[in-house]
């Protein structure tokens, strides 16, 4: 520390100064100026090519292409005003479709959530191993999509033995449960397919719970437990309030990543028995793209669209408070 | 004396509490084996399943195998078109990192460090990227690679999930060049250096672990996609490892024990980079959601 001082009082005060005005001058030097707009420009540049090109343009090419009835192959030339949209709405498919996407919601909000908040009280703290459990629990985020499928279309398969595993299992916890095939049924699709997206993305919240967890010191609730609070008052009244902010950072994660589910859906039962899984995205995948419509197929889109939006917006501004919320998905 | 038997009291305290701790563990480790076990298992089923006959697999799916077959191992090892979607699948992941990381952090740089008129106004419309998921431009997408020639090229794939990866990165990218100290960046402009000898040499290397971390998540994105590439590649010579699992998955329904040992395969790796780069990972999942 001395020697660090000793060291600057060695350096000549006009030196010093001579540096200090430098810095000055350049600030007010012009040429400075347009080398930093030009900075600021080429820095920019290749992020905003990409993004405008890629994400912003697609957006609004949806919003136009919506109104047009083509096939994408003919001009565009054949405008139908809001045609489609009155189509989609009236198409008893779409309507399911959307109240499939709002039972995964729910589901994913109410169970699945509670579950991850549930393991990361399990594992969260003060557990020898954690390291090991949190592993384990996160990696099947990191599996794919279409091998989770294909894992879970062996499993529930009706012809194998791991399907009746399931069932007597579930028989055993349930005593209203009706054994049958998963998939095939068209009660009971929308219940495996939540199966498999707890199965899969739980790890991802409760790696967020446990995060959280880790920021609320050990002393408040040790103060909680000698003030005579039992177990589940701590929980109730100092732990879940203290991560609040996680919890609404999970729940918006949650929502929208149900809104975009595809994959999973698409390979396991493109939708079906009967429409009886059929979400958005299979619905503007089927009608839209496959069957050549793709001006149907993009008013899905702006349907989609603004319901993230609409959702982020007013979500946002309750909860959030000018935050972001990190990645999705 | 009396400390003698004072301190055998004292151990006898000691270890009932620590008893009772551990007796307090038991319930929360059954739980979690518990889940572990469900969680493994579907893995464990298929990794088995690919050293069984089919008959095996479908008969006793979590039983070890009687005799481990390496045959279905072994056909998929020598199918020239897993290698290719392999080889197809790393080209658009490390081009989507290379490509994201690149133009996110020269982006970040601006936001974090200088100041313009609009500034603001620009970094909402990019994290406007965050509210929704590729899904909703698929459509367009399609018909603007289509304009753009991208079809069934690898670059096509690369161009689009690097944009779809730029608004996280930012984010991310932002708040931790900003928590650098400015001094640094006065140190290199006295040293005579400008904006770009303090990114590259200054900034960049700083920022290892922040880049570490986007690179994995967007490692995990472009590696897992499925519905892009599902769009835009026709040619089977074009299909990443995703679509070549589907269309696997398609052909081999009767042939279930292949059919593991192609997705235990195709899921390998990046089960072996989630064993490596775990850490930087779930930092990078955690940092950017919990801390904004």
């Amino acid at each position: 520390m001395t020697a660090f001082i000793h060291g600057t009082e060695g350096l000549s005060l006009h030196t010093l100064s001579q540096l200090r005005a430098n810095i000055e001058k350049r600030g007010q030097d012009r040429s400075y100026g347009v080398e930093k707009k030009l900075v600021i420009v080429i820095f920019l540049l290749p992020a905003a090519l990409l993004f405008f090109t890629f994400v912003i343009f697609p957006i609004f090419q949806a919003a136009f292409i919506s109104t047009f009835k083509w096939n994408g192959l003919e001009p565009l030339d054949n405008f139908i005003g809001l045609e489609n949209f009155i189509t989609m709405f009236n198409h008893e498919p779409f309507r399911m479709a959307l109240k499939h996407n709002g039972i995964i919601i729910i589901l994913s909000v109410l169970v699945q959530l509670p579950i991850a908040l549930m393991l990361a009280l399990v594992v969260g703290r003060k557990l020898p191993g954690r390291p090991f459990f949190r592993a384990v629990f996160f990696l099947p985020y990191v599996i794919s999509e279409t091998i989770t499928a294909v894992l879970w279309s062996f499993i529930f398969n009706p012809r194998f033995p791991t399907s009746d595993i399931i069932n007597s299992v579930l028989d055993s916890v349930f005593p209203f449960f009706e054994p049958g095939p998963w998939l095939g049924d068209p009660s009971k699709v929308l219940t495996a397919i939540f199966v498999v997206l707890t199965w899969k993305y739980f790890g991802l919240h409760m790696v967020l719970y446990i995060a959280g967890l880790q920021d609320i010191p050990d002393e408040v609730e040790e103060a909680a437990s000698i003030d005579g609070a039992s177990n589940f008052q701590i929980l109730r009244y100092v732990t879940i309030p203290m991560l609040s902010r996680t919890i609404i950072t999970t729940i918006y994660l949650s929502v929208l990543g149900s809104l975009q589910q595809f994959d999973l859906i698409w390979l396991m039962t493109e939708g079906g028995p009967v429409n009886a899984s059929e979400v958005l995205t299979t619905y503007m995948y089927r009608h839209g793209f496959v069957s050549f419509r793709l001006g149907y197929g993009s008013s899905v889109a702006v349907v989609l669209f603004v319901l993230c939006l609409v959702f982020s917006i007013i979500y946002q501004r309750l909860f959030m408070k000018k935050e972001y919320s990190g990645r999705v998905g | 004396m009396g400390t003698e038997a004072e301190e055998v009291c004292l151990m006898d305290i000691r270890l009932t509490r620590k008893s009772r701790l551990i007796l307090s563990l038991i319930p929360r480790y059954i739980i979690a084996i518990v889940v572990s076990v469900c969680i493994i298992s579907p893995i464990l089923v298929a990794v088995l399943g690919g050293f069984k006959t089919s008959g095996e697999l479908l008969n006793d799916p979590f039983s070890i195998p009687k005799q481990w077959i390496l045959e279905n191992y072994g056909y998929i090892l020598r199918l020239k078109t897993f290698w290719k979607q392999l080889l197809n699948s790393t080209i658009v992941m490390a081009g989507t990192v290379v490509l994201s990381t690149i133009s996110a952090s020269l982006a970040a740089f601006v936001f974090a460090r200088m100041n313009f008129r609009g500034r603001d106004t620009l970094f909402n419309v990019f994290m406007i990227g965050l509210l929704f998921p590729i899904m909703v431009a698929i459509l367009p997408l399609y018909i603007l690679m289509r304009q753009l020639v991208l079809i069934d090229k690898l670059i096509g794939l690369i161009l689009v999930e690097s944009a779809f990866q730029l608004s996280g990165m930012i984010l991310i990218l932002r708040s931790f060049f900003r928590s650098l100290p400015r001094e640094l960046e006065d140190a290199t402009y006295i040293d005579g250096g400008n904006s770009f000898t303090f990114f590259r040499y200054v900034l960049m290397p700083l920022s290892t672990p922040a880049l570490a971390t986007n690179a994995a998540l967007a490692m995990v994105f472009s590696w897992n996609q499925l519905f892009l590439p599902l769009l835009v590649m026709n040619d089977p010579a074009n299909y990443t490892l995703p679509l070549g699992t589907m269309q696997f998955f398609g052909q081999y329904t009767a042939n279930w024990s292949r059919l593991m040992a192609f997705i235990v395969l195709a899921m390998l790796p990046a089960v072996l980079f989630y064993m490596m780069a775990e850490r930087y990972i779930i930092s990078g999942l955690t940092g950017g959601a919990v801390k904004g």
